[in-house]
């Protein structure tokens, strides 16, 4: 499963290009696992995994109500093989997509400065419309079984995450792995994620790369969701279009009836016109799989987006810090001087009021000296976060525009390759029909 | 004049006549003459001639024995007329919109080669317009009754539908109109037609065309009066009949087919267009990704273009003939009906001037056998034109089945070379990388 690397400088030698063209889907996927191999981490070298099964399940669920679900094999095998060269058995265990879930979740809130991989979607978006939308739909449970795989594999080719504790249990510990996770306490988290990622607030120095890199992953995602979108309706119609030659095959055969030399050439003409309008169902279900790799990015463009406000708020809260302190250390300027410089009611009061006694005065300095050292502490923590942030974050983001770039580049070969297995088909048809016309 | 003597069954016609007439094809006894020879008694010959008196051939000894030539030499060859009985070339090409005070149309330039004696000239090149072709098949249908006239482009379009001055309508009218005369030249019978003759060679024909309208009235009468009923349609005419129907409705079948395919992609092609240009939009957001996404683009975009190329095709040259074909079908039908009538006419006359002799003795008149000759003649004719009709039919449907899947060929060839340079420009890059990478 793990072959060597087949994309090494053996390439530069091909000249002939078009050979690569009969690549099929499969070998492309092992390009894309062979890629993470060279370019991941420790994990994935030691440990070979794969979702490999996905099967049908009914329990009760949280409401204690009766619900069919589906559960997905994990098999994991260490990447060198037994001492006397045999493929060791493998560990498996069940998961289902919602615990896929939870892992997603817990590596979110502790690594917010990476892009965490997305999950396959939840439920069949910009399907196009013979497809089904049904979650228990097999070819729909085929790809979501991939696309998990898929996560698997990214996390576990990824230089931090790949070293997770959790997400090793994930793989190899079916039963104890939930409290594990919830033993890390992360859920407390989860919640002012939440609320940062919903809040509205202004940052006064914005980081330009930050804003940019925002801005470029809100354009990603428009350009990707409005591709699919008419991608499904390009389906659509291309769909109708083969379609409507099979008539051809009924109305040639009806007519073949009343000829006599003409007959045999029409008749098996026919049959060629009824190939040709059934080939267009595995053509469309194949470019699902391009479907699937355009929208892994898509989610990919949330991953980006949680990172980039994720950094607002900290930014946001070095600023509040900074300008908490300062106005602080402007208040005790007042006070030890008597001079009211900034507007406060306080100062306000004490004016028409009367001043306080020194004795006051004195306790106020003591406790605002107090609070502004601890400020001064607040403000080196926040910088000193806000600088581990950026660095890891601005780290992690170079690694996902290279393999963005990448994937994406395979991404379109793979449909161009898509497209010319889709135009031979179409000419041998219609060339097996010339030939029964032309013996008409 | 024609001798009598004993019945003579004509197997293909399944009559049984009472007099016997040499078969016009079996053995050409009368001297051949180039003047049509019609000559009748005094006795009734209203339907013979013109009202101006000018003659009209339904089966004269001339065209009889070239009919009888073309016959032989066209068993022998499989397909339409060879080459080398061939001796008159038509074409109809360059068309012109000429503007008048009165009215605005198109005329087409008629140019014609031949080494026929009937013609004075080697060579003539005349301007028609549709009005010129639509007087043509009138005079044909009228002078050669028994034969199967090709039709013509449907004469009235809907105006504010069609626009009858676009490129695209001309073009497809005047390759219909160019199939018409070359199939009226290939034919042994019709291209010898003095109205075919004048068509092709007269610098003016508006003098003549006065005549068409007489002519109409006049015809047209002959075939409906009478009203004499066949008792039954002879097999082979039936089977004719029941082929021609079944046929015409396999074509409506296909045209409708070849309509929404057309409809299915142009709808296809509208959603391709815009499906390209978010390809383009992306790759303004890219860096690395720019060149690859345009790349798509510009490959998707080629496939519209080939697209498109193969949607006009269907409609310029698939649908066109199809519908022609139903006109065909339409007018052998016709032809089929006189055939009918004709033989009705003769059954009738036959049945009472058997009657008649068998009351008083009185001879059958010379009339009826006429009408025997003339119902004959109607069914060796209409036979010819039938196996002709069919072999053109054959290589026609062919020819344009063919056609239609030589353009798919080349729709996909024209798409899968636009992927496959792509593939090479980003497979290009990758090596780079690469190598780059290695070093």
């Amino acid at each position: 499963m793990m072959a060597d690397s087949g994309t090494d400088c053996g390439s530069t030698e091909e000249v002939a290009v078009i050979g690569n063209t009969d690549i099929s889907s499969t070998e492309a996927e092992n390009n894309l696992r062979n890629t993470m191999v060279e370019k991941g981490a420790s994990l994935l070298k030691k440990l070979e995994m794969n979702v490999s099964e996905a099967e049908k399940r009914t329990g009760k669920n949280s409401v204690n109500m009766q619900e069919t679900y589906t559960v997905y094999l994990i098999e994991t095998r260490p990447a060198d093989s037994g001492s006397d060269g045999s493929t060791p058995v493998p560990d498996m265990l069940w998961r289902r997509y919602s615990e896929f879930e939870l892992l997603r979740t817990y590596l979110l809130v502790t690594y917010p400065f990476v892009i965490i991989p997305p999950l396959p979607e939840k439920r069949a978006e910009f399907v196009w419309h013979k497809l089904s939308a049904d979650n228990l739909d097999p070819d729909f449970v085929e790809r979501r079984r991939v696309g998990l795989e898929n996560f698997l594999l990214r996390v576990a080719s990824h230089p931090l995450l790949s070293n997770d504790k959790i997400f090793f249990l994930f793989l190899t510990d079916e039963k104890g792995w939930r409290d594990a996770v919830l033993e890390t306490g992360f859920q407390d988290k989860v919640d002012s994620r939440l609320k940062s990622l919903s809040a509205s607030f202004r940052v006064k120095n914005p980081d330009k790369r930050f804003t940019a890199l925002k801005q470029y992953s809100d354009e990603l995602n428009a350009a990707i969701s409005q591709l699919l979108r008419i991608r499904a309706r390009v389906a659509d119609r291309l769909y109708g279009v083969y379609k409507v030659h099979g008539n051809y095959g009924r109305v040639f055969s009806e007519w073949s009836a009343i000829e006599k030399e003409m007959g045999d050439g029409l008749q098996s003409a026919g049959h060629h016109m009824d190939t040709y309008a059934a080939s267009i169902d595995d053509i469309l279900e194949e470019e699902e799989h391009y479907a699937d790799q355009l929208k892994e990015y898509l989610f990919y463009t949330e991953a980006v987006r949680s990172v980039c406000r994720k950094h607002e708020l900290i930014q946001y809260e070095l600023e509040s810090a900074a300008l908490d302190l300062t106005y602080k250390k402007q208040q005790r300027e007042e006070l030890a001087t008597g001079t009211v410089r900034v507007f406060s009611l306080k100062g306000m009061t004490s004016k028409l009021f009367g001043q306080e006694s020194q004795e006051q005065r004195e306790q106020k300095l003591t406790l605002l000296e107090q609070d502004i050292k601890e400020g001064e502490e607040l403000l080196k923590e926040k910088n000193q976060e806000c600088h581990e942030f950026v660095q890891s974050a601005w780290k992690d983001i170079e690694r996902f525009k290279e393999q963005k770039d990448r994937d994406l580049r395979e991404a379109l070969i793979s449909y161009a390759i898509m497209q010319i297995s889709m135009c031979k088909k179409g000419i041998q048809v219609w060339s097996n029909a010339k030939e029964c016309f032309s013996k008409m | 004049m024609m001798s009598v003597g004993a019945p003579k069954g004509l197997p293909s016609s399944g009559q049984k006549p009472i007099t016997e007439m040499i078969h016009p094809l079996s053995a050409v006894e009368e001297p051949l003459s180039p003047a049509p020879e019609v000559t009748v008694s005094a006795g009734g010959d209203k339907d013979t001639g013109l009202t101006n008196g000018t003659p009209v051939e339904t089966s004269s000894p001339a065209s009889v024995s070239s009919l009888f030539n073309r016959l032989q030499l066209d068993d022998d060859l499989d397909g339409d007329a060879s080459t080398e009985t061939k001796d008159l070339f038509v074409t109809v090409d360059d068309p012109k919109k000429h503007v008048s005070t009165m009215e605005t149309y198109i005329t087409y330039r008629v140019s014609t080669k031949t080494t026929r004696v009937e013609f004075d000239l080697p060579e003539y090149c005349v301007r028609r317009r549709y009005q010129d072709f639509d007087w043509l098949r009138l005079k044909l249908e009228d002078s050669q009754p028994t034969h199967l006239i090709p039709p013509l482009p449907e004469k009235f379009v809907m105006k504010g539908v069609v626009d009858r001055f676009s490129e695209e309508f001309v073009e497809t009218r005047m390759k219909a109109l160019d199939k018409f005369v070359k199939r009226v030249a290939d034919h042994p019978v019709l291209s010898f037609n003095p109205h075919f003759n004048s068509f092709l060679t007269a610098k003016d024909l508006n003098k003549r065309q006065g005549l068409a309208l007489l002519t109409k009235v006049g015809e047209s009468v002959k075939y409906v009066a009478g009203g004499y009923k066949l008792r039954a349609r002879p097999a082979e005419y039936a089977s004719m009949g029941d082929y021609l129907d079944t046929f015409s409705g396999k074509l409506g079948t296909m045209d409708r087919i070849a309509q929404r395919i057309v409809k299915e992609q142009s709808e296809y092609l509208t959603e391709l267009r815009e499906y390209g240009t978010v390809y383009s939009s992306w790759a303004s957001a890219e860096e690395e990704l720019q060149r690859p996404l345009e790349g798509v683009a510009g490959s998707v975009s080629t496939c519209c273009r080939a697209l498109e190329d193969l949607s006009e095709n269907i409609s310029q040259d698939f649908l066109p003939v199809l519908r022609e074909y139903v006109l065909y079908i339409e007018s052998m039908k016709n032809v089929l009906r006189k055939r009918d009538q004709c033989q009705a006419e003769y059954e009738g006359r036959l049945e009472a001037a058997v009657l008649r002799r068998q009351e008083d003795r009185t001879p059958i008149p010379a009339e009826v056998e006429k009408c025997q000759d003339k119902v004959e003649c109607f069914n060796a004719d209409l036979k010819a034109d039938w196996e002709r009709w069919q072999r053109n039919k054959r290589q026609d449907f062919k020819q344009i089945l063919t056609g239609m899947a030589d353009k798919n060929i080349s729709y996909y060839e024209k798409c899968q070379s636009a992927w496959e340079s792509l593939i090479t420009v980003l497979q290009d890059k990758q090596t780079e990388d690469k190598t780059s990478e290695t070093n």
